[in-house]
């Protein structure tokens, strides 16, 4: 278990593609942290770094009090599970687990011990003669888990882990790792590009965008008070809804009359509001247009547009609402505004 | 998937014809000949020929020559199986690990692949020649008087060498792909798992390339036993001598200098034999073969 520090980390591959531009940020000893992004955003890239998979270009990294910059993979005390989970095939699952600690000149009664602990606590004790090809898609994944627990290093990192899993076992597997790094207490590092992932399993949130960071936060900062318009639209679906607005006499207006927030300063500005903090009502004071209305079950979304641009309202599956005018009210709390022009903000 | 039917029976057999009139007038006719003809003697100048039942095996079996030619081929398959496969898997392994030149380094390792072995054995007498080849240049710079041709030993060597040059290229090219079809996560896994490189060929790489390996062996046992006829042919000169031959290289003597057609043919059936178990084995690996998924 451990803390770890990225200092001014940076990745030019080279080919002379800038895949991370300098980055700083600290993990503290057992917390979850994800990196969420989209594809190609980098987050791989960083996360390989970690692992010592990839060289660190620039800045140095450290776990636990040591600078790893110059440490071999297996040396840095940490494991991975792999998107396509990366199992021995010509091994059985119980070699699978035991191989790092085999490595590791731990006896083999105890190597023994800890595998069969590691498989009765993801289910894989009637597995343990099996190979890889026998077993299922979520069972693999649970392998590949096993092999990370066992080994109790000072950092779990997952690139994707879950991706290659079907909705249903994706979300059961979320749930388990989630509960199990709870239990074991390790420091993780978590890349996804779902942001429900990220939502539901974060401590810590690091939005990356192009190689950059573009926030850090829980996910409740995250979602609630979005650092730009990236953030805004990456998190939550539907996204935030961003309504280009004015910024007249300490009020933000749309389409030139209704005023929705307070707000200092004066000319264009990007609004954005939560779909699900919008309400409807034949007392509310702006007018909009419902074009379609997305039956969810739980909850409907109202598509339409807002001064002429696109818009969504979640309201609850006991307002009913069909196409055509209605009027609706923002709450004003709840209301962000960014920076038209670098999207960052204000 | 779906199948593609034949409306009538005879179009598939008539499309078949003229693969199944290939195998059987170059294949089957002449084997079925060697064989018919091990159980008699030819007269050595074309006067007719008389059975002689089992003569020309029993006389094989008990030849001191043909068991020393038998023993020297053993090793000249070892040798050259065992330094083409080491050798090939040594350059793929380092070739993979610079897997950008991977391209270049293939194209210049695989143009050896197309030359034909009298070529590649011309190319080593060439080598080896008494007066000015550079190989003989080496040999003699550690003191070692290289004779082709005159001492059985050097010629020898000269075979296993040339003999290993023109095989590597095949084996590098199957190996290379071999290691490039291991998934890049694996190796990165066991690159978490295990600091020692050594180990994780051992542990990882090599089990991942044993089917092509089995496979590599089949193919370089055969290409040792009959495929390197032309080599021994230009290295040897068409003298056997006191020079090393090969078995295959033994029917062709006794056959084609000899005149001796019952003894040739009963060597040769003897090697049908051998090529008809190899046959089998490699069968039998594949079908036992795991297949990783
Ligand atoms: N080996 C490489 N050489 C050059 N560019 C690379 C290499 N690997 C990844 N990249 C590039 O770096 C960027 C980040 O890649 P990656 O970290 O895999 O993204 P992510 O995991 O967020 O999808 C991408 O633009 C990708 O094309
Ligand atoms: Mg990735």
């Amino acid at each position: 278990m451990a803390q770890v520090t990225l200092n001014n980390i940076r990745k030019v591959y080279p080919n002379g593609n800038e895949a991370v531009e300098p980055l700083s940020f600290s993990i503290a000893d057992g917390e979850f942290v994800v990196l969420v992004g989209p594809s190609g955003c980098g987050k791989s890239t960083l996360l390989r770094m970690v692992a010592g998979l990839e060289d660190i270009s620039e800045g140095t990294l450290s776990i636990g009090d040591r600078n790893v910059n110059h440490v071999d993979p297996a040396e840095r005390d940490i494991a991975m599970v792999f998107q396509n989970y990366a199992l021995y095939p010509h091994m059985t699952v119980r070699k699978n687990i035991g191989y790092g600690l085999k490595n590791r000149k731990i006896p083999a009664s105890e190597i023994e011990e800890k595998v069969q602990e590691a498989a009765k606590m993801l289910d894989l004790s009637q597995y343990l003669e099996r190979k890889p090809s026998q077993l299922s898609g979520g069972q693999r994944q649970r392998v590949a888990m096993g092999r990370a627990v066992v080994r109790d290093p000072a950092l779990f990192l997952f690139d994707e882990p879950l991706s290659n899993l079907d909705a249903k076992l994706r979300h059961q597997m979320r749930i388990e790792i989630k509960a199990l790094q709870r239990r074991l207490g390790v420091t993780s590092i978590y890349v996804t590009h779902d942001q429900v992932e990220a939502m539901t399993m974060a401590d810590r949130i690091i939005v990356l965008n192009s190689g950059r960071i573009e926030q850090i936060g829980t996910p409740a900062e995250i979602y609630h008070r979005p650092a730009s318009t990236f953030v805004a639209s990456f998190m939550g679906a539907p996204p935030m809804n961003l309504i280009e607005a004015q910024i007249k006499d300490g009020r933000v207006v749309i389409g030139g009359e209704t005023p929705v927030a307070s707000a200092s300063g004066q000319g264009p500005v990007t609004m954005g509001i939560r779909p699900e903090d919008v309400e409807i009502g034949p007392t509310c004071d702006i007018p909009f247009t419902i074009d379609i209305v997305e039956e969810l079950g739980a909850h409907r979304l109202l598509h339409g547009k807002l001064d002429g641009q696109d818009f969504t309202i979640h309201i609850s599956k006991d307002t009913e609402a069909v196409a055509g005018p209605i009027r609706i009210s923002i709450n004003p709390e709840a209301v962000v505004l960014f920076d038209t022009k670098t999207g960052i903000a204000l | 998937m779906k199948r593609a039917g034949f409306t009538t029976r005879w179009l598939p057999i008539l499309l078949l014809l003229p693969q199944l009139a290939v195998i059987i007038v170059f294949f089957y006719w002449p084997a079925a000949q060697a064989v018919q003809s091990s159980f008699y003697l030819e007269d050595p100048f074309g006067f007719g020929s008389t059975f002689v039942g089992l003569d020309n095996y029993t006389y094989l079996a008990q030849s001191a020559e043909y068991a020393k030619i038998a023993r020297f081929t053993l090793v000249f398959t070892i040798l050259v199986t065992f330094f083409s496969l080491g050798l090939a898997l040594l350059l793929a392994v380092k070739a993979d690990k610079v897997i950008r030149g991977a391209k270049s380094y293939r194209t210049l390792l695989m143009w050896v692949y197309a030359v034909a072995p009298p070529v590649a054995g011309f190319i080593g007498l060439l080598m080896f020649n008494q007066s000015w080849g550079p190989l003989t240049e080496l040999a003699k710079s550690f003191g070692w008087d290289f004779a082709l041709g005159v001492n059985s030993t050097d010629t020898a060597a000269a075979m296993v060498l040339v003999s290993v040059w023109k095989q590597v290229p095949v084996n590098f090219i199957f190996f290379l792909s071999g290691l490039q079809s291991i998934p890049k996560s694996v190796r990165e896994a066991a690159l978490i798992d295990c600091s020692s490189a050594m180990r994780r060929f051992w542990d990882v790489t090599f089990p991942l390339l044993a089917p092509t390996g089995f496979f590599l062996l089949i193919i370089n046992i055969t290409y040792a036993l009959f495929d390197t006829f032309g080599i021994v042919d230009v290295l040897v000169k068409g003298e056997p001598g006191n020079n090393p031959l090969t078995l295959v290289y033994k029917v062709y003597v006794d056959g084609f200098r000899g005149n001796d057609m019952g003894g040739s043919s009963a060597q040769s059936v003897v090697l049908m034999v051998l090529v008809l178990a190899l046959t089998v084995v490699q069968f039998r690996l594949v079908e036992r073969r795991i297949h990783y998924t």
